[in-house]
């Protein structure tokens, strides 16, 4: 059986991991090399970083770091943040990374999703959609949630995956921080209306939260950040309360 | 010991030398006919659509050299399917050195490209020494190749396909060694070892 996957989210600036600084037994915390190894040994499917930085020497640093990742992380590896041009995803894949997330450059131009699937293939292009419930429903969110659009949520992940997305990184804004559990309706809607796999993001508090928006949300893989890097969820954990409850995990 | 990855349009080549290295070996990144012939070892991966890599590997003459290559050859993922007669992608024709079909799945009810960890079963020859049956290894694929005779390790998404085989000096996976951990490690290893 295909297993559900269990990616832990790391945000890097200028080549650094930011939150989860209280991480016992590594040398150096900040290291998003050495926490992504830490998560891969225990039993991590994925690893997704996104890079936050602001400036063009941050973006060039992330590049770098792409590269060291890829040497030495022995698992699949999506990375995004700031992604605007095919050049950008090539760059990034050439570095090693697997996957190329992309998300608010897609909104302003659908064509991105085209060309880059056409270019590397669309089992590399993740497409990432915020979405938050507003008076008229779901709606796309950019900039990290700080700009609304009147984008119909189910709509434009349809529409990204028609143009050649090969994955749904979908973060429910409403979810997002809450530790409440993932968005169940939206993640179950989405993945029975499209081909591809879809990762659900925003809202994980506990194991239950995972169990449910496999079973419930029949989602394809659940991205969490804080309650992983605080260790409030141990991955090896996780994965044997999830194959408890008859969900297929990697153990 | 002397390994070669052959260098194309459609190769994910850092990925796989990457994962070479993790095992202690350098690899030369080639797409010189005599290189790949004096290598100990050579690795074919792959990544990307079939007919392109193909006219590509025709270009280049790449078909000659490897279809010429007497030592281990591993095909990964793409690879294992450029190796076989025909694929359905494209309706292309392949290097016809593994006698298979590659087809695609017929993604009803089941979401395609299949992606993800998956257990390989009914395992057996050199390349899958010391595992046990149900071992997860990493899959992104559309297309697959049929079971038949030279089938060493079975998995089932909808139908079954071939994971992996072994057919005189070829040996493909379907999966991607260099992305599925340790398992996927020791695989490469045990190719090494051959």
């Amino acid at each position: 059986m295909l297993a559900k996957r269990i990616i832990p989210c790391l945000d890097v600036k200028d080549g650094r991991t930011v939150k989860g600084t209280n991480f016992i037994g590594l040398r150096d915390a900040g290291d998003p090399v050495e926490l992504a190894e830490k998560y891969s040994a225990e039993g991590a499917d994925e690893l997704v970083f996104l890079d936050i930085s602001a400036t063009n020497e941050g973006r060039k640093t992330f590049t770098s770091l792409v590269s060291d990742i890829a040497r030495r992380i022995n698992v699949p590896f999506t990375v995004g943040g700031g992604i605007s041009t095919p050049d950008d995803i090539g760059r990034l894949l050439g570095a090693g990374a697997d996957k190329a997330s992309i998300n608010t450059a897609a909104v302003r131009d659908p064509s991105l999703i085209e060309s880059a699937a056409r270019n590397f293939g669309s089992q590399c292009i993740v497409l990432a959609v915020d979405a938050k419930l507003t008076d008229d429903g779901w709606r796309v969110f950019l900039n990290g949630g700080r700009m609304a659009t009147d984008l119909d949520a189910i709509e434009w992940m349809r529409r990204g995956v028609e143009l050649g997305a090969g994955e749904i990184l979908l973060t429910s804004m409403n979810a997002d921080g809450t530790k409440d559990g993932f968005e169940i309706e939206l993640t179950r809607s989405i993945s029975e209306s499209v081909t591809v796999p879809v990762i659900a993001s925003g809202g994980a508090g506990s194991r239950d939260d995972f169990a449910e928006v496999f079973v419930r949300g029949k989602a394809d893989a659940a991205l969490a950040a804080s309650v992983f890097h605080y260790g409030e969820i141990q991955i090896p954990e996780l994965k044997r309360f999830l194959q408890m409850r008859g969900i297929e995990v990697r153990l | 010991m002397k390994v070669a990855i052959v260098k194309y349009n459609a190769g994910n080549t850092a990925s796989v030398a990457n994962a070479l290295a993790r095992v202690g070996v350098e690899p030369l990144i080639t797409d010189d006919a005599e290189l790949l012939r004096s290598a100990d070892k050579v690795i074919f991966p792959g990544v990307g659509e079939a007919s392109t890599a193909m006219a590509y590997l025709r270009e280049r003459r790449l078909d000659e050299a490897i279809a010429s290559l007497r030592q281990p050859v591993l095909g990964v993922c793409l690879g294992m399917q450029l190796l076989c007669s025909s694929s359905e992608e494209n309706e292309t024709e392949c290097l016809g050195l593994l006698p298979y079909e590659v087809r695609r799945f017929p993604g009803v009810g089941l979401k395609v490209p299949h992606m993800g960890w998956n257990q390989v079963t009914d395992l057996r020859g050199p390349l899958f020494d010391g595992f046990a049956d149900g071992e997860f290894v990493y899959f992104v694929h559309s297309y697959f190749v049929e079971v038949g005779d030279h089938t060493t390790a079975l998995c089932r998404y909808g139908e079954r396909f071939a994971a992996a085989l072994s057919y005189g000096n070829f040996h493909a996976v379907q999966f991607h060694t260099e992305k599925s951990g340790k398992v996927g490690e020791r695989i490469l290893e045990n190719f090494l070892n051959l």
